[in-house]
């Protein structure tokens, strides 16, 4: 599973770092998502699918490739 | 089932201090996008089922531009005291909402709230030092709900703390539905002209805080100006220490009145963020703030909702939607969700939430392993609950130990 961020949607709230936070930062200056493992193991996908879940911006995605 | 005829008038007031208003499930049983009276008169639409408020809220053809017509109006005046100003980012919209939140998430996210945590727990130390050093009973909204986050969010933006009297009684008045129309602009104003001089001393002289940091930014990239400066400082400092104000009070006093639940906690201090995602679903204090403009024809539940017309997503309703949370009027601080809407949802969810989720927490944790004794010192029926403010929460909460 890969993980798919459009930073155009993304506002910043931070919800995925607080899901997941070996997976998602945010960028310094504006705040916006950086996805630190795009293809994480399938033990960590609980939490990413979390923040796919509660990101408001709905900036995530998970994709099969 | 839907009826143009609305039999329910917004704001719904809260009957029982821990529950939200009977008429919300009601209603979200029998006609979950309902047309609801406001106040004057009007009518809007309101959602009930948390699918719909999500969808709602992360729709872009809904607008949060108060000073549109058709925006759902849930005090007197509400759209002439937004009015005359620049629009701050509550009520932005694309194109301008984007950048313009950009310009300043980046002082909110997860990695700099948590460089706040020393300073933040000095300051919550400081506090109970005072309390438990002071006589008994005490007011916990005067000795530490308020000053808490009101320091900390003067400390972040650059206000002078030594100035909270003069804001505080002002943000209140702005926020109290039932104060008069004109009282509440003047409290607009003075609050509006406080801090555009304090904005014009960080042009001159720019400080390193938050406003200061702005002043630079705006230069660097040429976008915004001095009045969206002061409209976002009056929106941060009256956002910043409301909200988590009540908070503090509300979930200090339903910790008190829930042993259990506190026990719970007192076992595992690793429980704390779920029970502070819990409380904040739980009481869901800023209800009605989710409130749109239809710009386009758009289905929602099922329902039309024309362009034109306004559109109330209660979160309070949304929160306690018992099709995503079971059993959603028990407090139940090893819920685990953060999937509530208690800090609103899309673009415009609240910019401080990480930080506001930072100061529970931190205070929580202070008061109960500090003072293990806490308890209330009236009867719950007898405090006085904010039932005619735009932000839940307590006026007070006398406790002793």
């Amino acid at each position: 599973m890969r993980i798919v961020a459009d930073t155009t949607r993304c506002v910043g709230a931070g919800q995925c770092v607080l899901s997941e936070p070996s997976v998602f930062d945010q960028d310094e200056e504006d705040g916006t998502v950086l996805v630190l493992v795009e293809r994480p193991a399938e033990g960590g996908l609980d939490g990413v699918r979390e923040a796919v879940g509660t990101c408001p911006s709905q900036a995530l995605s998970l994709t099969e490739d | 089932m839907t009826s143009d005829q609305p039999t329910v008038t917004l704001p719904v007031p809260r009957t029982c201090p821990f529950s939200p208003p009977a008429e919300y499930e009601r209603m979200r049983e029998n006609s979950p996008v309902s047309r609801v009276g406001l106040p004057g008169g009007r009518t809007a639409w309101a959602l009930t089922r948390h699918e719909d408020v999500r969808a709602m809220l992360a729709d872009p053809r809904f607008s949060a531009d108060r000073t549109r017509p058709g925006f759902p109006v849930l005090a007197e005046g509400q759209q002439q005291l937004a009015a005359r100003f620049k629009l701050s980012l509550i009520s932005m919209d694309p194109p301008e909402h984007g950048p313009a939140r950009r310009a300043v998430v980046g002082e909110f996210t997860v990695k700099r709230m948590a460089a706040l945590r020393p300073r933040i727990q000095q300051i919550v130390d400081e506090h109970v030092d005072a309390l438990l050093a002071g006589p008994r009973p005490a007011d916990l909204v005067r000795s530490l709900s308020l000053p808490v986050p009101s320091l900390v969010i003067c400390e972040l933006l650059g206000v002078p703390y030594a100035d909270h009297d003069f804001f505080q009684s002002r943000s209140a008045r702005l926020l109290r539905r039932t104060e008069p129309v004109a009282s509440r602009e003047q409290a607009r104003d003075e609050l509006r002209t406080y801090l555009d001089a304090l904005v014009t001393q960080k042009e001159k002289d720019p400080s390193d805080d938050l406003l200061g940091r702005q002043v630079l930014k705006q230069r660097e990239t040429g976008r915004g100006d001095h009045e969206d400066l002061v409209s976002l400082a009056v929106l941060l400092l009256i956002a910043g220490h409301e909200t988590t104000a009540n908070m503090i009070s509300l979930g200090t006093l339903a910790l008190l009145e829930h042993p259990g639940e506190r026990s719970r906690l007192g076992e595992d201090p690793d429980a704390m963020p779920e029970a502070v995602e819990e409380l904040l679903r739980y009481f869901s204090i800023v209800d009605a703030v989710t409130s749109r403009v239809a710009t386009e024809d758009v289905e929602i539940g099922g329902v039309l909702i024309r362009a034109g017309e306004g559109v109330v997503g209660l979160g309070n309703s949304a929160n306690h939607d018992p099709g995503v949370f079971s059993r959603p009027g028990e407090l139940d601080i090893g819920r685990g969700d953060r999937h509530h809407v208690a800090f609103g949802f899309g673009a415009h969810q609240c910019l401080g939430q990480n930080l506001a989720r930072m100061e529970l927490e931190m205070v929580f944790e202070t008061l109960f392993r500090r003072v293990p004794g806490l308890r209330l010192a009236a009867p719950v029926d007898e405090l006085p609950f904010k039932d005619d403010s735009n932000i839940y929460g307590l006026y007070e909460l006398p406790v002793t130990w």
